[in-house]
Protein backbone atom coordinates (compact mmCIF):
# COMPACT_ATOMS: atom_id res chain seq x y z
CA UNK A 1 0.00 0.00 0.00
CA UNK A 2 2.64 2.45 -1.07
CA UNK A 3 1.79 5.87 -2.35
CA UNK A 4 1.47 5.73 -6.11
CA UNK A 5 4.71 6.72 -7.79
CA UNK A 6 4.02 9.13 -10.65
CA UNK A 7 5.06 7.58 -13.94
CA UNK A 8 6.03 10.44 -16.24
CA UNK A 9 6.12 8.39 -19.44
CA UNK A 10 2.45 7.36 -19.25
CA UNK A 11 0.24 8.93 -21.89
CA UNK A 12 -2.72 11.00 -20.75
CA UNK A 13 -6.03 11.41 -22.52
CA UNK A 14 -7.50 14.90 -23.00
CA UNK A 15 -9.92 14.01 -20.18
CA UNK A 16 -7.24 13.21 -17.61
CA UNK A 17 -7.87 16.38 -15.59
CA UNK A 18 -11.61 15.62 -15.57
CA UNK A 19 -10.93 12.14 -14.16
CA UNK A 20 -8.56 13.45 -11.49
CA UNK A 21 -11.01 16.18 -10.47
CA UNK A 22 -13.81 13.61 -10.19
CA UNK A 23 -11.74 11.60 -7.73
CA UNK A 24 -11.11 8.69 -10.07
CA UNK A 25 -8.53 6.11 -9.10
CA UNK A 26 -5.98 6.35 -11.92
CA UNK A 27 -3.83 3.38 -12.90
CA UNK A 28 -1.31 2.56 -15.63
CA UNK A 29 -2.96 0.63 -18.46
CA UNK A 30 -1.27 -0.27 -21.76
CA UNK A 31 1.01 2.76 -21.51
CA UNK A 32 -1.73 5.17 -20.48
CA UNK A 33 -2.84 6.50 -17.12
CA UNK A 34 -6.53 5.64 -17.11
CA UNK A 35 -9.40 5.80 -14.59
CA UNK A 36 -10.07 2.35 -13.16
CA UNK A 37 -13.04 3.56 -11.15
CA UNK A 38 -14.73 6.71 -9.88
CA UNK A 39 -17.16 6.06 -7.02
CA UNK A 40 -17.20 2.29 -7.26
CA UNK A 41 -17.24 -0.48 -9.82
CA UNK A 42 -20.57 -1.95 -8.65
CA UNK A 43 -22.38 1.38 -8.92
CA UNK A 44 -20.83 2.08 -12.33
CA UNK A 45 -21.65 -1.39 -13.62
CA UNK A 46 -25.26 -1.06 -12.52
CA UNK A 47 -25.55 2.39 -14.09
CA UNK A 48 -24.67 0.87 -17.47
CA UNK A 49 -27.01 -2.10 -17.03
CA UNK A 50 -29.91 0.05 -15.83
CA UNK A 51 -29.42 3.58 -17.12
CA UNK A 52 -26.38 5.08 -18.84
CA UNK A 53 -22.65 5.36 -18.24
CA UNK A 54 -19.79 7.00 -20.13
CA UNK A 55 -16.26 5.63 -20.53
CA UNK A 56 -13.16 7.45 -21.70
CA UNK A 57 -11.62 4.95 -24.09
CA UNK A 58 -9.28 7.41 -25.77
CA UNK A 59 -6.42 4.98 -25.19
CA UNK A 60 -7.83 2.89 -28.04
CA UNK A 61 -5.97 3.44 -31.31
CA UNK A 62 -7.31 4.37 -34.73
CA UNK A 63 -5.84 3.66 -38.15
CA UNK A 64 -7.32 5.31 -41.24
CA UNK A 65 -6.86 3.45 -44.50
CA UNK A 66 -7.57 5.28 -47.76
CA UNK A 67 -6.88 4.51 -51.38
CA UNK A 68 -8.06 2.67 -54.46
CA UNK A 69 -6.95 -0.66 -52.96
CA UNK A 70 -8.08 0.03 -49.40
CA UNK A 71 -10.65 -2.75 -49.55
CA UNK A 72 -8.23 -5.31 -51.04
CA UNK A 73 -5.62 -4.33 -48.46
CA UNK A 74 -7.90 -4.78 -45.45
CA UNK A 75 -9.33 -7.94 -46.95
CA UNK A 76 -5.80 -9.37 -47.05
CA UNK A 77 -4.79 -8.06 -43.63
CA UNK A 78 -7.86 -8.77 -41.51
CA UNK A 79 -9.90 -11.91 -41.02
CA UNK A 80 -13.47 -10.90 -41.80
CA UNK A 81 -15.03 -10.21 -45.21
CA UNK A 82 -14.40 -6.47 -45.43
CA UNK A 83 -16.34 -6.27 -48.73
CA UNK A 84 -19.50 -6.86 -46.74
CA UNK A 85 -19.13 -3.58 -44.84
CA UNK A 86 -21.37 -1.02 -46.47
CA UNK A 87 -20.51 2.68 -46.38
CA UNK A 88 -21.54 3.73 -42.88
CA UNK A 89 -21.22 0.16 -41.62
CA UNK A 90 -19.04 -1.54 -39.03
CA UNK A 91 -17.48 -4.96 -38.63
CA UNK A 92 -15.51 -6.95 -36.05
CA UNK A 93 -12.42 -8.76 -37.29
CA UNK A 94 -9.03 -10.07 -36.29
CA UNK A 95 -5.46 -9.35 -37.22
CA UNK A 96 -3.76 -12.72 -37.51
CA UNK A 97 -0.17 -13.87 -37.87
CA UNK A 98 0.80 -16.30 -40.66
CA UNK A 99 0.23 -19.19 -38.24
CA UNK A 100 -3.27 -17.93 -37.44
CA UNK A 101 -2.31 -16.61 -34.01
CA UNK A 102 -4.34 -13.56 -33.01
CA UNK A 103 -2.33 -10.32 -33.01
CA UNK A 104 -5.27 -8.05 -32.25
CA UNK A 105 -9.03 -7.81 -32.46
CA UNK A 106 -10.39 -4.82 -34.33
CA UNK A 107 -13.47 -2.87 -35.29
CA UNK A 108 -13.42 -1.53 -38.83
CA UNK A 109 -15.79 1.20 -40.01
CA UNK A 110 -16.28 2.07 -43.68
CA UNK A 111 -16.38 5.83 -44.01
CA UNK A 112 -16.55 5.92 -47.80
CA UNK A 113 -16.04 3.61 -50.76
CA UNK A 114 -12.24 3.69 -50.34
CA UNK A 115 -11.91 4.98 -46.77
CA UNK A 116 -11.89 2.82 -43.65
CA UNK A 117 -11.22 3.49 -39.97
CA UNK A 118 -9.94 0.62 -37.84
CA UNK A 119 -10.02 0.81 -34.04
CA UNK A 120 -7.18 -1.06 -32.33
CA UNK A 121 -6.40 -2.04 -28.76
CA UNK A 122 -4.15 0.43 -26.94
CA UNK A 123 -1.51 -2.14 -26.07
CA UNK A 124 -1.28 -3.37 -29.68
CA UNK A 125 -1.70 -0.12 -31.55
CA UNK A 126 1.96 0.59 -32.33
CA UNK A 127 2.62 -2.98 -33.49
CA UNK A 128 -0.63 -2.98 -35.48
CA UNK A 129 0.31 0.21 -37.27
CA UNK A 130 3.72 -1.24 -38.09
CA UNK A 131 2.07 -4.35 -39.52
CA UNK A 132 -0.43 -2.28 -41.52
CA UNK A 133 2.50 -0.25 -42.87
CA UNK A 134 4.54 -3.33 -43.78
CA UNK A 135 1.69 -5.03 -45.63
CA UNK A 136 0.65 -1.74 -47.30
CA UNK A 137 3.79 -1.66 -49.43
CA UNK A 138 2.06 -4.07 -51.83
CA UNK A 139 -1.13 -1.99 -52.13
CA UNK A 140 -2.25 1.41 -53.39
CA UNK A 141 -3.22 2.75 -49.97
CA UNK A 142 -2.37 5.58 -47.64
CA UNK A 143 -2.33 4.94 -43.91
CA UNK A 144 -2.82 7.48 -41.19
CA UNK A 145 -2.15 6.79 -37.52
CA UNK A 146 -5.07 8.74 -36.10
CA UNK A 147 -4.58 7.52 -32.53
CA UNK A 148 -2.57 10.51 -31.39
CA UNK A 149 -5.22 13.09 -32.28
CA UNK A 150 -8.44 11.11 -31.83
CA UNK A 151 -10.39 10.70 -28.59
CA UNK A 152 -13.07 8.12 -28.02
CA UNK A 153 -15.95 7.93 -25.56
CA UNK A 154 -18.32 5.02 -25.12
CA UNK A 155 -21.81 5.97 -23.95
CA UNK A 156 -23.53 2.75 -22.98
CA UNK A 157 -26.73 1.60 -21.34
CA UNK A 158 -30.45 1.36 -22.07
CA UNK A 159 -30.76 5.16 -21.92
CA UNK A 160 -27.51 5.93 -23.78
CA UNK A 161 -29.01 6.56 -27.19
CA UNK A 162 -31.70 8.86 -25.91
CA UNK A 163 -29.14 10.84 -23.94
CA UNK A 164 -26.78 11.33 -26.90
CA UNK A 165 -29.68 12.02 -29.24
CA UNK A 166 -30.73 14.98 -27.06
CA UNK A 167 -27.24 16.45 -27.57
CA UNK A 168 -27.08 15.69 -31.29
CA UNK A 169 -28.33 17.62 -34.29
CA UNK A 170 -29.45 14.47 -36.09
CA UNK A 171 -30.72 11.00 -35.44
CA UNK A 172 -28.16 8.40 -34.34
CA UNK A 173 -26.97 5.54 -36.52
CA UNK A 174 -28.49 2.12 -35.84
CA UNK A 175 -26.56 -0.70 -34.23
CA UNK A 176 -23.41 -1.55 -36.24
CA UNK A 177 -23.86 1.60 -38.33
CA UNK A 178 -21.90 4.86 -38.13
CA UNK A 179 -22.27 8.48 -39.15
CA UNK A 180 -20.70 11.90 -38.58
CA UNK A 181 -23.05 14.12 -36.57
CA UNK A 182 -22.75 17.25 -34.48
CA UNK A 183 -22.89 16.34 -30.79
CA UNK A 184 -22.56 19.02 -28.12
CA UNK A 185 -21.70 21.47 -30.89
CA UNK A 186 -18.71 19.58 -32.29
CA UNK A 187 -18.26 17.11 -35.12
CA UNK A 188 -18.40 13.55 -33.80
CA UNK A 189 -18.13 10.22 -35.58
CA UNK A 190 -20.94 8.25 -33.94
CA UNK A 191 -20.94 4.46 -34.14
CA UNK A 192 -23.66 2.10 -32.90
CA UNK A 193 -21.12 -0.18 -31.26
CA UNK A 194 -19.92 -0.98 -27.77
CA UNK A 195 -18.26 -3.42 -25.42
CA UNK A 196 -20.77 -3.78 -22.60
CA UNK A 197 -23.63 -5.93 -23.88
CA UNK A 198 -25.98 -2.94 -23.68
CA UNK A 199 -27.30 -0.66 -26.36
CA UNK A 200 -25.26 2.46 -26.85
CA UNK A 201 -22.88 4.40 -29.03
CA UNK A 202 -19.19 5.05 -29.34
CA UNK A 203 -18.13 8.60 -30.13
CA UNK A 204 -14.89 9.51 -31.86
CA UNK A 205 -13.73 13.12 -32.05
CA UNK A 206 -10.67 15.31 -32.27
CA UNK A 207 -8.75 15.55 -29.00
CA UNK A 208 -9.54 19.25 -28.61
CA UNK A 209 -13.27 18.47 -28.69
CA UNK A 210 -13.24 15.65 -26.14
CA UNK A 211 -13.80 17.77 -23.03
CA UNK A 212 -16.86 19.48 -24.54
CA UNK A 213 -18.47 16.15 -25.42
CA UNK A 214 -17.56 14.52 -22.09
CA UNK A 215 -18.91 17.46 -20.11
CA UNK A 216 -22.17 17.49 -22.08
CA UNK A 217 -22.70 13.76 -21.73
CA UNK A 218 -21.96 13.81 -17.97
CA UNK A 219 -24.14 16.91 -17.45
CA UNK A 220 -26.97 15.11 -19.26
CA UNK A 221 -26.80 12.33 -16.67
CA UNK A 222 -24.32 9.68 -17.76
CA UNK A 223 -22.31 8.25 -14.90
CA UNK A 224 -18.52 8.32 -15.48
CA UNK A 225 -17.33 4.71 -15.50
CA UNK A 226 -13.82 3.28 -15.32
CA UNK A 227 -11.94 0.37 -16.76
CA UNK A 228 -12.98 -1.92 -13.89
CA UNK A 229 -16.66 -1.66 -14.81
CA UNK A 230 -15.76 -1.93 -18.50
CA UNK A 231 -14.14 -5.26 -17.69
CA UNK A 232 -16.99 -6.67 -15.59
CA UNK A 233 -19.53 -5.58 -18.22
CA UNK A 234 -17.64 -7.10 -21.15
CA UNK A 235 -16.99 -10.30 -19.17
CA UNK A 236 -20.73 -10.76 -18.52
CA UNK A 237 -21.32 -10.13 -22.23
CA UNK A 238 -18.48 -12.58 -23.10
CA UNK A 239 -16.59 -10.13 -25.27
CA UNK A 240 -12.94 -11.08 -25.62
CA UNK A 241 -10.25 -8.96 -24.00
CA UNK A 242 -7.00 -8.99 -25.92
CA UNK A 243 -4.18 -10.13 -23.64
CA UNK A 244 -6.58 -12.24 -21.55
CA UNK A 245 -8.74 -14.23 -23.95
CA UNK A 246 -6.72 -13.61 -27.09
CA UNK A 247 -2.99 -13.65 -27.72
CA UNK A 248 -0.59 -14.79 -30.47
CA UNK A 249 -0.62 -18.37 -29.14
CA UNK A 250 -4.39 -18.69 -29.67
CA UNK A 251 -6.07 -19.09 -33.04
CA UNK A 252 -9.52 -17.68 -33.76
CA UNK A 253 -11.16 -21.11 -33.83
CA UNK A 254 -10.24 -22.09 -30.28
CA UNK A 255 -11.19 -18.57 -29.17
CA UNK A 256 -14.71 -19.07 -30.55
CA UNK A 257 -14.18 -16.40 -33.20
CA UNK A 258 -14.54 -18.58 -36.27
CA UNK A 259 -17.56 -16.44 -37.19
CA UNK A 260 -15.23 -13.44 -37.68
CA UNK A 261 -12.98 -15.35 -40.10
CA UNK A 262 -13.79 -15.74 -43.78
CA UNK A 263 -11.02 -17.96 -45.12
CA UNK A 264 -12.23 -17.55 -48.70
CA UNK A 265 -10.94 -13.96 -48.57
CA UNK A 266 -7.43 -15.44 -48.24
CA UNK A 267 -6.41 -13.18 -45.37
CA UNK A 268 -3.00 -13.59 -43.74
CA UNK A 269 -3.38 -16.66 -41.52
CA UNK A 270 -6.37 -18.03 -43.44
CA UNK A 271 -4.71 -21.36 -44.19
CA UNK A 272 -3.96 -22.01 -40.52
CA UNK A 273 -7.50 -21.00 -39.56
CA UNK A 274 -8.91 -23.31 -42.24
CA UNK A 275 -6.91 -26.20 -40.81
CA UNK A 276 -7.94 -25.46 -37.25
CA UNK A 277 -11.57 -25.25 -38.31
CA UNK A 278 -11.32 -28.58 -40.15
CA UNK A 279 -9.37 -30.56 -37.57
CA UNK A 280 -10.61 -28.96 -34.38
CA UNK A 281 -8.49 -27.56 -31.57
CA UNK A 282 -7.14 -29.05 -28.35
CA UNK A 283 -8.80 -26.36 -26.26
CA UNK A 284 -11.90 -24.23 -26.58
CA UNK A 285 -12.77 -20.94 -24.95
CA UNK A 286 -15.91 -21.31 -22.83
CA UNK A 287 -17.97 -19.10 -20.57
CA UNK A 288 -18.55 -20.35 -17.05
CA UNK A 289 -20.20 -19.56 -13.74
CA UNK A 290 -19.03 -20.64 -10.33
CA UNK A 291 -21.27 -23.18 -8.62
CA UNK A 292 -20.25 -22.09 -5.12
CA UNK A 293 -18.32 -19.35 -3.38
CA UNK A 294 -15.11 -18.05 -4.87
CA UNK A 295 -14.04 -15.61 -7.52
CA UNK A 296 -12.01 -16.93 -10.45
CA UNK A 297 -9.12 -14.80 -11.68
CA UNK A 298 -7.17 -14.75 -14.95
CA UNK A 299 -4.40 -17.35 -14.88
CA UNK A 300 -6.11 -19.70 -12.41
CA UNK A 301 -5.45 -23.27 -13.61
CA UNK A 302 -8.34 -25.60 -14.36
CA UNK A 303 -8.11 -29.01 -12.71
CA UNK A 304 -7.55 -31.56 -15.49
CA UNK A 305 -6.10 -28.98 -17.88
CA UNK A 306 -6.96 -25.53 -19.10
CA UNK A 307 -6.72 -21.99 -17.80
CA UNK A 308 -9.03 -19.20 -16.76
CA UNK A 309 -8.48 -16.33 -19.21
CA UNK A 310 -11.00 -13.87 -17.72
CA UNK A 311 -12.51 -14.06 -14.27
CA UNK A 312 -14.29 -11.66 -11.99
CA UNK A 313 -17.18 -11.20 -9.64
CA UNK A 314 -20.28 -10.48 -11.74
CA UNK A 315 -22.20 -7.54 -10.28
CA UNK A 316 -25.31 -8.53 -12.25
CA UNK A 317 -25.33 -12.25 -11.46
CA UNK A 318 -23.71 -11.73 -8.02
CA UNK A 319 -21.33 -14.65 -8.37
CA UNK A 320 -17.96 -15.49 -9.84
CA UNK A 321 -17.96 -15.78 -13.64
CA UNK A 322 -15.45 -15.84 -16.44
CA UNK A 323 -14.08 -17.39 -19.55
CA UNK A 324 -11.60 -20.25 -19.70
CA UNK A 325 -9.73 -22.31 -22.23
CA UNK A 326 -10.75 -25.91 -21.51
CA UNK A 327 -9.73 -29.17 -23.17
CA UNK A 328 -12.26 -29.60 -25.96
CA UNK A 329 -13.68 -32.74 -24.33
CA UNK A 330 -14.64 -30.61 -21.29
CA UNK A 331 -15.99 -27.67 -23.26
CA UNK A 332 -19.63 -28.63 -23.81
CA UNK A 333 -22.34 -26.63 -22.09
CA UNK A 334 -23.29 -28.04 -18.70
CA UNK A 335 -19.92 -29.69 -18.04
CA UNK A 336 -18.84 -29.20 -14.46
CA UNK A 337 -15.17 -28.62 -13.67
CA UNK A 338 -12.98 -27.28 -10.91
CA UNK A 339 -10.79 -24.21 -10.87
CA UNK A 340 -7.72 -23.98 -8.67
CA UNK A 341 -8.23 -20.55 -7.10
CA UNK A 342 -5.02 -19.91 -5.16
CA UNK A 343 -4.83 -23.48 -3.92
CA UNK A 344 -8.54 -24.09 -3.35
CA UNK A 345 -10.49 -26.21 -5.82
CA UNK A 346 -13.74 -24.46 -6.57
CA UNK A 347 -16.55 -25.87 -8.75
CA UNK A 348 -17.77 -24.19 -11.93
CA UNK A 349 -19.99 -25.07 -14.89
CA UNK A 350 -19.68 -24.34 -18.62
CA UNK A 351 -22.49 -21.99 -19.68
CA UNK A 352 -23.90 -20.62 -22.88
CA UNK A 353 -22.49 -17.35 -24.12
CA UNK A 354 -23.23 -14.63 -23.27
CA UNK A 355 -23.53 -14.91 -19.51
CA UNK A 356 -25.70 -11.81 -19.55
CA UNK A 357 -28.09 -10.77 -22.32
CA UNK A 358 -29.95 -7.49 -22.23
CA UNK A 359 -33.71 -7.58 -22.22
CA UNK A 360 -35.07 -7.50 -25.75
CA UNK A 361 -37.65 -4.69 -25.92
CA UNK A 362 -39.36 -6.37 -28.88
CA UNK A 363 -40.26 -9.49 -26.86
CA UNK B 1 -18.44 3.87 2.29
CA UNK B 2 -17.41 4.91 5.77
CA UNK B 3 -15.13 7.82 6.75
CA UNK B 4 -11.52 7.18 7.79
CA UNK B 5 -11.28 6.39 11.50
CA UNK B 6 -9.04 4.45 13.89
CA UNK B 7 -10.84 3.87 17.22
CA UNK B 8 -8.75 4.39 20.34
CA UNK B 9 -10.00 1.24 22.09
CA UNK B 10 -8.38 -1.06 19.52
CA UNK B 11 -4.86 -2.37 18.94
CA UNK B 12 -3.36 -2.34 15.43
CA UNK B 13 -1.05 -4.55 13.40
CA UNK B 14 1.18 -3.17 10.63
CA UNK B 15 -0.63 -5.28 8.02
CA UNK B 16 -3.71 -3.12 8.68
CA UNK B 17 -5.60 -5.40 11.06
CA UNK B 18 -7.21 -4.43 14.31
CA UNK B 19 -7.70 -6.33 17.59
CA UNK B 20 -10.40 -5.79 20.20
CA UNK B 21 -9.25 -7.59 23.37
CA UNK B 22 -11.81 -8.87 25.83
CA UNK B 23 -11.27 -7.41 29.29
CA UNK B 24 -9.89 -10.67 30.65
CA UNK B 25 -7.43 -10.95 27.77
CA UNK B 26 -8.46 -14.50 26.88
CA UNK B 27 -10.00 -13.89 23.52
CA UNK B 28 -10.15 -11.13 20.95
CA UNK B 29 -12.02 -9.97 17.86
CA UNK B 30 -10.06 -9.29 14.65
CA UNK B 31 -10.88 -7.21 11.62
CA UNK B 32 -9.27 -5.03 8.96
CA UNK B 33 -8.79 -1.30 9.26
CA UNK B 34 -10.43 1.46 7.31
CA UNK B 35 -7.09 1.97 5.55
CA UNK B 36 -7.08 -1.67 4.40
CA UNK B 37 -10.58 -1.69 2.95
CA UNK B 38 -10.43 1.69 1.23
CA UNK B 39 -8.12 0.89 -1.72
CA UNK B 40 -9.72 -2.53 -2.14
CA UNK B 41 -13.09 -1.04 -3.00
CA UNK B 42 -16.41 -2.74 -2.43
CA UNK B 43 -15.81 -6.12 -0.82
CA UNK B 44 -17.77 -8.91 -2.52
CA UNK B 45 -16.30 -12.05 -0.93
CA UNK B 46 -14.81 -13.01 2.44
CA UNK B 47 -13.08 -16.39 2.34
CA UNK B 48 -13.26 -17.09 6.06
CA UNK B 49 -11.20 -19.60 8.05
CA UNK B 50 -13.00 -22.49 9.70
CA UNK B 51 -13.91 -22.46 13.35
CA UNK B 52 -11.19 -24.39 15.16
CA UNK B 53 -8.41 -23.40 12.79
CA UNK B 54 -5.21 -22.12 14.35
CA UNK B 55 -3.91 -18.68 13.46
CA UNK B 56 -0.27 -17.66 13.69
CA UNK B 57 0.63 -14.04 14.27
CA UNK B 58 1.78 -12.29 11.06
CA UNK B 59 0.48 -15.08 8.81
CA UNK B 60 -2.42 -14.90 6.36
CA UNK B 61 -5.61 -16.52 7.66
CA UNK B 62 -8.28 -15.32 5.24
CA UNK B 63 -8.84 -13.55 1.94
CA UNK B 64 -11.03 -10.61 1.17
CA UNK B 65 -11.93 -9.91 -2.43
CA UNK B 66 -13.38 -6.94 -4.21
CA UNK B 67 -14.60 -7.12 -7.78
CA UNK B 68 -11.10 -6.60 -9.16
CA UNK B 69 -8.67 -7.48 -6.35
CA UNK B 70 -7.76 -10.07 -3.75
CA UNK B 71 -6.27 -9.14 -0.39
CA UNK B 72 -4.74 -11.44 2.22
CA UNK B 73 -5.76 -10.88 5.82
CA UNK B 74 -2.99 -11.34 8.38
CA UNK B 75 -3.40 -12.52 11.96
CA UNK B 76 -2.43 -9.74 14.37
CA UNK B 77 -2.12 -12.33 17.20
CA UNK B 78 -2.00 -16.12 17.46
CA UNK B 79 -4.83 -18.36 18.60
CA UNK B 80 -7.76 -20.58 17.70
CA UNK B 81 -10.77 -19.34 15.75
CA UNK B 82 -13.85 -19.70 17.98
CA UNK B 83 -16.31 -17.79 15.81
CA UNK B 84 -16.52 -16.49 12.24
CA UNK B 85 -18.71 -13.58 11.22
CA UNK B 86 -21.09 -15.53 9.00
CA UNK B 87 -23.27 -12.47 8.36
CA UNK B 88 -20.59 -11.17 5.99
CA UNK B 89 -21.43 -13.86 3.45
CA UNK B 90 -24.80 -12.22 2.79
CA UNK B 91 -23.50 -8.66 2.88
CA UNK B 92 -19.73 -8.45 2.32
CA UNK B 93 -20.00 -4.68 1.92
CA UNK B 94 -20.38 -4.44 5.69
CA UNK B 95 -16.56 -4.65 5.79
CA UNK B 96 -16.50 -1.31 3.96
CA UNK B 97 -19.42 0.25 5.77
CA UNK B 98 -18.52 -0.71 9.34
CA UNK B 99 -15.00 -2.19 9.45
CA UNK B 100 -14.73 -1.93 13.26
CA UNK B 101 -18.27 -3.04 14.08
CA UNK B 102 -20.49 -5.35 12.05
CA UNK B 103 -17.58 -5.92 9.65
CA UNK B 104 -15.52 -7.89 12.22
CA UNK B 105 -13.99 -11.07 10.77
CA UNK B 106 -13.21 -13.62 13.49
CA UNK B 107 -13.18 -14.17 17.24
CA UNK B 108 -10.07 -15.92 18.46
CA UNK B 109 -9.04 -17.65 21.72
CA UNK B 110 -5.57 -16.22 22.17
CA UNK B 111 -2.62 -18.53 22.70
CA UNK B 112 -0.09 -15.84 23.58
CA UNK B 113 -1.73 -12.78 25.01
CA UNK B 114 1.68 -11.15 25.49
CA UNK B 115 1.79 -10.68 21.71
CA UNK B 116 -0.35 -7.60 22.32
CA UNK B 117 2.82 -5.81 23.37
CA UNK B 118 3.94 -5.90 19.73
CA UNK B 119 0.80 -4.16 18.48
CA UNK B 120 0.23 -0.43 18.08
CA UNK B 121 -2.27 1.91 19.63
CA UNK B 122 -4.37 4.17 17.41
CA UNK B 123 -1.89 7.06 17.53
CA UNK B 124 1.08 4.85 16.62
CA UNK B 125 -0.86 3.20 13.81
CA UNK B 126 -1.92 6.54 12.37
CA UNK B 127 1.72 7.66 12.57
CA UNK B 128 2.62 4.55 10.56
CA UNK B 129 0.07 5.57 7.96
CA UNK B 130 1.61 9.03 7.88
CA UNK B 131 -1.61 10.64 9.07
Amino acid sequence: MLARVPTPDLKLTPLHARHAAAGARLVPFAGWEMPVQYQGVMEEHRAVRGDVGVFDVSHMGEIRTQGTQALEFLQHLTSNDVSRIQIGGAQYGLLCADDGGVLDDLFTYRLDEDVFLTVTNAGNHTADFERFTEVATDFEVELLDAGAFTSMLAVQGPNARALVERLADGSLPARMRSESINVAGVEVFVAGTGYTGEDGVELLMRNEDAVAVWDAVVAAGAMPCGLAARDTLRTEACFHLYGNDLDPSRNPIEAGLGWACKEETDFIGAEAVRQARASGTEEQLVAFKMLAAGIPRPGNPVVGGGTVSSGTFSPTLELGVGMAYLPTAMASIGTEFEIDVRGKQRPAVVCERPLYRKADPSV
Amino acid sequence: MSEASYPKDLLYHQEHDWVRLDPAGEWATFGITWYAQDPLGEVVFYDAPEVGSLLTKDESYAEIESVKAVSDVFAPMSGEVIEVNSAIADDPGVINDDPYGDGWLVKVRLSSVEEKEQLMDSAAYQALLGQ
